[in-house]
């Protein structure tokens, strides 16, 4: 009787809400303190991975999405492969010195109490939520993007005030990720091997004629 | 009770901690504390890791909590009646956080293989050639 009256009381977005908090909390914690480096890539997959279940949660199905898509699917790999490309034995597990360590975790500790100060010294930030939302939809973002803001205005602003959408930072956004992967490239491209005139002779000299 | 009473902080606290966290719907404070946590194992990563890739993914988590925060702030789920969300742009906002973490990943990674191909190593103790 008790138990499923208890049951009943379960808020079970708050239950999956704290299943993927703790999920990426864990992770999150798992990268710091994981010392293999294949390991440390493995966790923060599940981080985000979890945290674009808190995006969902949170009624931003777009930007979850595309956590998943460009984050998880996209960064990740390319981190993953980084870490392929240099994974020498030495380099696997670095360790750090203890004392670094501590300081670290000292410094971190303050920032961490800092941060959680701040975050409940806003009454009205610990009010829960009314639960309500409008149909879940891309459009507004979508529209945003090209410039046309068709969401509702928030509220305690006046409905006639013209809000700008967002083409201009899209567009400088759109031209640097080119920019970026065009240096990417470029800085990451296979060099031919330059050795100098004179010790290239020498070398050759030395083996015995041309390889 | 007036809960802006500083002394009731501790009674607050403990009752967000207590039962009460299964039954009551979320709020922006919870998307907060991950975002808080998030962005402080990212800045321990950055600066405990001597991989220059682990210093990567703690640019990664940092990120990654700034923009939890941003989605609870312009969600409209998880406010109350009278406070008022930022709307559109906190998403719009994470939509280019995503966008750009992805542009500085793709150089940053340019950057460390062309240092592994010089240095032969990935330990960024050893990228000193700079000093003077």
């Amino acid at each position: 009787m008790i138990a499923s009256m208890m049951l009943a009381a379960i808020n079970w977005h708050s239950v999956l809400f704290l299943v993927f908090a703790g999920l990426a909390c864990a992770f999150a914690v798992a990268v710091v303190v994981a010392d293999n480096i294949v390991r440390m890539a493995f966790y923060l997959v599940l981080s985000l991975g979890s945290t674009a279940g808190l995006f969902f949660l949170a009624g931003a199905e777009f930007i979850g999405s595309m956590q998943l898509m460009i984050y998880v699917g996209g960064t990740l790999v390319l981190l993953v492969f980084g870490v392929m490309l240099t994974a020498q034995a030495p380099f696997i597990s670095i360790k750090t010195s203890t004392n670094d360590r501590v300081l670290a975790g000292v410094v971190g500790a303050a920032l961490l109490v800092v941060l959680l100060q701040a975050a409940f010294s806003v009454e009205a930030w610990r009010r829960p939520g009314v639960g309500e939302v409008a149909n879940p939809s891309a459009t507004p973002l979508g529209m945003a993007l090209l410039g046309v803001r068709v969401d509702d205005p928030p509220a305690g602003t006046s409905p006639s005030l013209v809000r700008s959408g967002y083409l201009l930072p899209f567009e400088i956004v759109s031209v640097h990720l080119l920019v970026v992967l065009v240096g990417a490239a470029y800085l990451a491209r296979a060099k031919r091997r330059r050795i100098p005139r004179g010790i290239e002779t020498a070398d050759v000299a030395a083996s015995g004629g041309p390889r | 009770m007036n809960p802006l009473n500083p002394m009731h902080a501790p009674t607050v606290l403990a009752s967000l901690f207590a039962v009460n966290l299964l039954s009551d719907p979320v709020s922006v404070t919870h998307y907060l504390v991950v975002g808080a946590i998030l962005f402080t194992a990212g800045i321990v990563c950055m600066t405990v890791k001597r991989n220059a890739l682990g210093v990567l993914m703690g640019i990664e988590l940092v990120l990654n909590g700034a923009n939890v925060n941003f989605v609870a702030f312009s969600s409209q789920y998880l406010q109350g009646e009278q406070t008022a969300s930022i709307g559109l742009d906190g998403q719009a906002i994470a939509l280019f956080v995503i966008l750009l973490a992805a542009a500085e990943a793709a150089v940053a990674l340019a950057i460390t293989l062309n240092f592994y191909n010089n240095h032969s190593t990935v330990d960024i103790d050893q990228a000193d050639d700079l000093k003077g």
